[in-house]
């Protein structure tokens, strides 16, 4: 079998998406390891911004596949088209996004294609030819290590945990026009988050609140936070407050929200249950701000400190405002 | 309208998780199982569902151990109609397996809507419902959390990265359920009492190899010991300090 891999990208109103650097990344590795060269494949409805920086990656040959129903996300298409490449191309593996268009359609194209997808892998080797992922299970309490025992083996990769490498090799580009039917769920608009908002899934920075804020208005500490780091931090919540309606749903940090793994992870008034640990517990600096000294979330937390958030956190963003400043 | 909800039993969200001697599975003891959060979700939206159209049956199916016929119950206490236990020693590491065996059993009961849970909280696989969908060729809304249904067709919102996306389908379709779609009802004493004797079936079922070999089930990466910086605003510059020239992430 072919040790070429194929990563299957994510474009948004025809601009590459960063996940999509991961995912050539994390291909690339495999490709190293299988001795086989890098295809990137990008659904869209016409020129990528972007895609010409993908050999820089990794990707030996960049394809854009266009189809009319490709402007916006096209579940069914999407899943065809790459379906098709993979039938096509003879990979020894492939790699998608675990983003929420990687959700929904990598599962489809595994289903017509009958082969497993190993969903949200964090981590990828060889080992005697065969291709062995780690994966989180149980919102990371524990990780499995997997062996995919079929060819393509198929995995979806976790955002924020693949860095990006950048290499100097540029990739050949081409352009192929699909036919494939445009799909059942059609996309009518996608209503942008408040301008600039970041996802807590993506951000490299999150600031997380908890009951500790004491009441919804009081979140504005940490918006203004998050705005000190200059655009590169989400605010994050507990279940707790999510639950209780100060914050949305999207916003959650924990096993019924999101899993979050960002550079800088910073709970503040967050006591740390084992449900919202288990969320963030990957992220690679974690500071804690709680006027509890005995508050679960110390235990995980690289740097603490015990007081008063109202007082702390102003004077944070001021300190981060002169860094920037 | 005749709905069917696929859910499945997992781990309290709360619970510990200790990994048992065989290093490749979850030791169970004093673990407390539940009907997984994002599937309450998935039966509560298909209980209004049938309540507002003033007909209908909801039917939860499960693939899973014998244990999970309490898991139905919880189901069948919340309002659903009937259960169907899809039984089977171990719980396939391959979603592909799950589907396939859920798909055969949905296949020829003319469902209306077939709900699932954006994904398990145990094995984080999301992605059940949509292999569902293509192994019955049905459209897949995934992580639906506002819903709006009318004769043949429905409108879903879904959370996307940066924003909301509003997508529309026909029906018969697949959806899986986010959190925000809807506050899932405790079951009454009265729903618990009449759950006991609703119908449940349980069907053998015998799934393939599929394509996962479990090697390992490993504790996460234990983290390094923190410290406590100090306290109160006057340890916020030593704070901004560490956090540039010993973590250097600023």
């Amino acid at each position: 079998m072919s040790g070429a891999v194929l990563a299957v990208l994510e474009q948004r109103d025809g601009t590459l998406r960063k996940v999509s650097h991961e995912v050539v990344t994390a291909a690339r590795r495999l490709a190293d390891a299988l001795g086989g060269t890098v295809d990137a494949l990008i659904p869209a409805a016409g020129p990528v911004t972007g895609a010409d920086a993908l050999g820089g990656f990794g990707a030996d040959r960049v394809v854009t596949m266009t189809a009319p129903s490709f402007a916006r996300y096209d579940a069914e298409g999407y899943a065809q088209a790459a379906a098709d490449q993979i039938k096509a191309g003879g990979y020894g593996a492939v790699v998608f996004a675990a983003s929420a268009a990687g959700k929904d359609f990598a599962p489809r194209a595994a289903a017509k294609l009958g082969l497993a997808l190993a969903a949200d892998v964090t981590d990828v080797a060889v080992e005697g030819g065969a291709v062995i992922l780690t994966r989180p299970v149980y919102a990371g309490k524990a990780l499995l290590r997997v062996k995919v025992t079929t060819r393509p083996a198929l995995l979806s990769i976790r955002p924020n945990v693949f860095t990006p490498v950048s290499r100097p090799h540029p990739g050949a580009q081409e352009t192929g026009a699909v036919s494939v039917p445009a799909g059942r769920v059609v996309v009518r608009e996608v209503k942008a988050a408040a301008a600039g908002a970041l996802d807590v899934a993506e951000a490299p920075i999150v600031i997380s609140g908890g009951r500790g804020l004491k009441e919804p208005a009081n979140f504005a500490v940490l918006e203004q936070l998050a705005q000190a780091f200059g655009g590169k931090a989400a605010v994050g919540a507990s279940r707790a407050v999510v639950d209780a309606g100060w914050r949305p749903h999207g916003d959650q940090v924990g096993q019924t929200g999101k899993t979050v793994s960002p550079t800088l992870y910073i709970a503040v008034g967050i006591s740390g249950a084992i449900q919202h640990l288990a969320g963030m517990r990957t992220s690679k600096v974690i500071v804690a701000i709680n006027k509890d000294k005995d508050a679960p979330i110390f235990k995980v937390a690289d740097y603490g400190i015990v007081g008063d958030l109202f007082e702390i956190v102003p004077k944070l963003a001021d300190e981060i405002k002169k860094l920037h400043g | 309208m005749k709905i069917a909800v696929c859910i499945k039993r997992v781990p309290d969200t709360e619970a510990r998780i200790k990994i048992a001697p065989d290093g490749k599975s979850l030791d169970e003891a004093g673990v407390k199982f539940i009907l997984n959060p994002y599937d309450e979700f998935a039966v509560e939206e298909a209980l209004q569902r049938k309540e507002k159209a003033g007909a209908g049956e909801v039917v939860v199916i499960t693939l899973g151990p014998a244990t999970a016929q309490e898991t139905i119950r919880t189901a069948l206490a919340m309002g659903a109609d009937r259960g169907v236990l899809l039984q089977v020693d171990r719980t396939p590491l391959d979603g592909l397996e799950v589907a396939r065996a859920l798909a055969a059993e949905l296949k020829d009961g003319a469902y209306d809507l077939i709900l699932c849970g954006k994904m398990a909280v145990d094995d984080y696989n999301h992605q059940v419902g949509p292999m569902v969908a293509e192994l019955l060729g049905l459209p897949c809304v995934t992580a639906v959390a506002h819903l709006e249904l009318e004769a043949g067709e429905g409108t879903a919102e879904r959370e996307v990265e940066g924003g909301i996306e509003v997508v529309e389908f026909p029906l018969p379709a697949v959806l899986t359920a986010d959190k925000g779609l809807n506050e899932p009802r405790y079951p009454a004493l009265k729903g618990i009492m009449a759950a006991k004797k609703k119908p449940l079936d349980v069907k053998l079922v015998t799934l393939g190899a599929g394509g996962l070999e479990l090697l390992a089930m490993m504790p996460p990466a234990e983290r390094k010991e923190g410290r406590i910086v100090g306290e109160g605003p006057v340890a916020v510059a030593e704070l901004v300090r560490l956090l540039r020239e010993e973590a250097k992430v600023l």
